[in-house]
């Protein structure tokens, strides 16, 4: 699946990283713990998170996390939005939950990047 | 690579808006420098952990990191409160974060843990009042 199949699905805008949006993602994550995601998340992931600070774009970087989709149609800061951009790490924003975005991605064949 | 590289970063007390800038900076260094990703992946993980854990608990502090030909070692020092009981604060899910720092998505109590998980050696000195130093080590295999 790519970052663009991602974008289709959760019928998300993009906020950076346009020319991206052609890159593979393996596995995804949802959650707002960055701990619980520095702890299990695999490579060549999406992180699907309703938290919008700096500290979402850090632990994605540390991760080399490809895509951080922000669920509830959040929008981060512009300076946010300037560091991801920096790093290169698309973002997305999905007016849908954070349940329905995981499901339809499940559906369409992305798994957990969970080490177990 | 045959020289020794030494680094050393200040980290700002309650600045969390730029906590990780120095893990970041280490990470893109290692990286120009061609250190295999797996290693330089371990480094940013175990070294973000520990910069964020001295901004939430400890008032910022220093990192020092050194860069050999064999290993990598991080030594991160505050002067905070330190830590009353390690052994407990070393198991997953145990957190003193206020619910403030919880709401910014950290004080799941996975920090310390991952921090031993993704270092090949890791070490902590803390006495209460004081402050804590704790060094890790990544090896270069
Ligand atoms: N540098 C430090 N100074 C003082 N106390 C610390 C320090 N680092 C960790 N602690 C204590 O150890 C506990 C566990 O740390 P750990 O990093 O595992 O979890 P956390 O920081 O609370 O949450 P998380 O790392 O998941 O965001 C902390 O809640 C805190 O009480
Ligand atoms: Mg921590």
């Amino acid at each position: 699946m790519t970052v663009n199949d991602i974008k289709n699905y959760l019928e998300a805008t993009v906020l950076c990283g346009e020319e991206l949006l052609s890159h593979e993602v393996h596995t995804a994550c949802g959650c707002d713990m960055m701990s619980d995601v520095l702890a299990f998340v695999k490579d060549q992931s999406v992180l699907l998170t309703g938290l919008c600070n700096p500290q979402v774009i850090r632990t994605a970087e540390m991760m080399d996390i490809v895509c951080v989709v922000f669920v509830r149609g959040k929008v981060p800061d512009q300076s946010v939005i300037e560091l991801a951009c920096e790093r290169g790490i698309v973002l997305l924003s999905s007016k849908m939950g954070m349940f329905k975005a995981c499901g339809i991605l499940y559906e369409k064949g992305l798994r957990g990047g969970v080490n177990s | 690579m045959t020289d020794t590289i030494k680094l050393k970063y200040i980290v700002s007390p309650d600045d969390f808006t730029r906590a990780g800038e120095a893990s970041s900076d280490v990470k893109g260094k290692l990286k120009k420098m061609g250190i295999p990703p797996e290693i330089v992946r371990k480094v940013a993980i175990a070294m973000y952990e520990g910069e964020i854990n001295m901004v939430i608990h400890a008032n910022g502090g220093t990192i020092d990191v050194e860069i050999t030909p064999s290993e990598i070692t991080m030594v991160l020092a505050d002067t905070g409160p330190g830590i009353k009981d390690i052994e407990q604060a070393m198991q997953e899910g145990f957190s003193t974060a206020p619910d403030n720092v919880r709401s910014l998505g950290f004080g799941a109590g996975m920090g310390l843990p991952n921090m031993k998980k993704y270092s090949d050696e890791m070490d902590i000195q803390t006495q209460i009042g004081v402050g804590t130093t704790v060094t890790m080590k990544v090896y270069i295999k």
